[in-house]
């Protein structure tokens, strides 16, 4: 059974793609200490923001650091606050998604309120309302985005939950005398593991689009620590002789994002079996 | 009608409770006391100063006592004090601003419906033709695009490369001195790229979405009884089909409007737009708390009334919703 989705994957061009792009990344963040050219945080005076060469491929920025070395750096950065984000998500919507679908109720009243008075803020205010009061080192910046992006999981979940635990296999585990918890976490949530890995690829897109919307803004990763979006941030400041600082970062924000988006998009094509033929 | 009105009204009032007590948790999350920045960098300020200090803003109340004064003050509106060297009313900081920003995001909501709905009908109609496609392709490179980037991008090939376009504000240095008709055109020349990049995150979805609903509501059994009785391709699919399928999108639309105000802090930073979401930034580097927490209370309030809309605007529109 395995294979067979393994294959109607693989034949999914997009999610291939998306696939290759996600693995590409990866490898570039482990393999960045041999990879890089330069050192990310080297600075030298004498060729602040020089354009593309070939000792520069993609041009230093006003420190004259190379701008390669900072985006190769960059994406491990990124990913980690990926999926580090995306973890802390995936926890808490499925723990209040699994005990809103279980329990129902009283439980499901209030954390369903709950979910429509988060959704109620816009997400960006909230996050940087946060860290205006925190301040922002990577942890969190981690936590913050992931402590305001479980809602749409926790739905997703619910609805799982409150489809599973009618299902005979539920049941069974019940009659031979498995606690409410047992069965919550060994029996349904592995059957809802579908829906939650989608929603974690894509969680992981939007967690990378938002952390370097933060750093551009200037409150995200802080500089000399490379990210993509603080890159852009020398990019806008020197917009009208640096074309290059503006470019390379944001294309590499595109294609991972694009990269994981497919991913995403294509494992839920995979195991959707009753998708149908319009996408 | 009125009475759906009401209950929707009605429904309002606990989540606008629970804003306000996430808000007042978000306030207390800082470190240390509010009144630190006034007295910290005061050698003279003794311990009893301070103590002081903090009865007087009420501080050494217990909590659910000041949240009960915070929020009677939210009711008249009082949003406190900015922090900043100015020190006037956050509210009037924030009345003042926010027509610029409700005004951009309008804009750039009527852009959206004005793209993404033919670009999703004519996608579905003309199912995996090469434009169908094309649109596919957009709307993927759409979802993942950082706007910000493509802000930036936008602003070097227009602004500073070809020169057509200006890149900050909303008026030229000369705008007094335009004739009214170069003033109008003015005004349009600088909203063109925000409202345009701000409007193009949301077209990748709405258009998606107007898609896989028409699709749906083509393969229905009145769409096959519409065509059986004779009528055109174009009656079938323009009068009938899409009517239903463009209801939905109300909804989808007051989904947005959170993303839209939240999305236009970076765009009026960007383009330094004096709106709300550029004092959001200010305020959020300035530490200005007072002004983060009443321009947050602020924008869950928009939702809240976006929803409002969008919820009453269905109803208008789909009579079986006002009798459920």
């Amino acid at each position: 059974m395995f294979s067979e989705l393994w294959k109607r994957f693989l034949r999914n061009r997009m999610a291939f793609a998306g696939g290759v792009i996600v693995l590409f990344l990866f490898i570039v963040s482990l393999l960045a200490p041999w990879l890089s050219p330069h050192d990310p945080l080297a600075i030298d005076l004498k060729r602040i923001l020089a354009p593309p060469s070939m000792e520069h491929w993609c041009g230093t920025d006003q420190l004259g650091r190379d701008v390669l070395s900072r985006m190769i750096w960059g994406a491990g950065i990124s990913l980690k606050v990926g999926f580090v984000a995306t973890g802390i998500a995936v926890i808490i919507g499925a723990l209040l998604g699994a005990l809103a679908g279980y329990y129902g109720g009283w439980w499901d009243a209030v954390i369903m309120r709950f979910v429509d008075m988060m959704l109620c803020f816009p997400t960006f205010f909230l996050i940087l309302a946060v860290i205006a009061f925190l301040d922002p080192s990577i942890w969190n910046i981690m936590i913050i985005i992931g402590a305001t992006g479980w809602m749409g999981i926790t739905r997703l979940v619910r609805a799982d939950f409150m489809s599973l635990k009618e299902r005979d296999f539920v049941m069974a585990a019940r009659v031979m005398g498995a606690g409410d918890a047992r069965i919550i976490f060994r029996h349904i949530l592995p059957n809802a593991m579908t829906s939650i890995l989608v929603a974690a690829t894509l969680g992981v897109a939007g967690a990378i689009l938002t952390e370097s919307a933060l750093s551009f803004l200037g409150i995200g990763v802080q500089p000399p620590t490379p990210s993509w979006g603080n890159i852009l941030t020398a990019g806008k400041d020197n917009i009208d002789i640096a074309w290059w600082l503006s470019l390379y970062p944001g294309l590499a924000i595109l294609i991972t994002v694009l990269g994981y988006n497919l991913l995403g998009e294509g494992i839920r094509d995979a195991l959707d079996p009753r998708l149908r033929g319009s996408r | 009608m009125l009475t759906y009105i009401l209950k929707r009204i009605g429904f309002m009032i606990p989540m606008l409770v629970g804003i306000t007590i996430i808000c007042f948790a978000v306030m207390h999350l800082a470190p240390g006391s509010p009144t630190d920045l006034q007295t910290q960098m005061n050698p003279r300020a003794s311990a009893e100063l301070k103590e002081r200090l903090r009865a007087m803003y009420d501080l050494d109340k217990p909590l659910h006592v000041q949240y009960g004064l915070w929020v009677k003050r939210l009711l008249v509106l009082d949003l406190g004090k900015s922090f900043a060297t100015d020190r006037r009313p956050v509210a009037d900081k924030i009345m003042e601003r926010l027509p610029i920003t409700i005004i951009l995001n309008i804009l750039s909501l009527l852009l959206i419906l004005a793209v993404a709905i033919p670009l999703g009908v004519l996608s579905a109609v003309h199912q995996d033709s090469w434009f169908d496609r094309v649109v596919s392709v957009f709307v993927f490179v759409g979802f993942a695009m950082p706007t910000f980037w493509l802000a930036l991008l936008l602003m070097i090939f227009f602004g500073v490369d070809l020169g057509w376009l200006p890149i900050s504000g909303i008026r030229s240095l000369n705008y007094e001195y335009l004739a009214p008709g170069a003033a109008g055109w003015d005004l349009v020349k600088h909203l063109i790229l925000p409202v345009g990049i701000s409007a193009f995150g949301g077209l990748a979805g709405l258009s998606r979405y107007m898609r896989a609903n028409m699709l749906e509501v083509i393969r229905q059994d009145y769409i096959m009884t519409a065509r059986a009785k004779g009528l055109s391709e174009f009656q079938v699919v323009y009068k009938h089909a899409l009517r239903n399928a463009l209801l939905p999108v109300i909804t989808i639309l007051g989904l947005s409007i959170p993303g839209l105000i939240g999305g236009s802090v970076i765009f009026e930073t960007i383009f330094a737009i004096p709106g709300m979401g550029q004092l959001f930034y200010m305020s959020v580097m300035a530490r200005d708390y007072p002004t983060i927490m009443g321009i947050l209370f602020i924008g869950a309030i928009l939702t809240l009334l976006g929803n409002l809309i969008a919820d009453v605007a269905y109803a208008v529109a789909d009579p079986r919703i006002r009798t459920a």
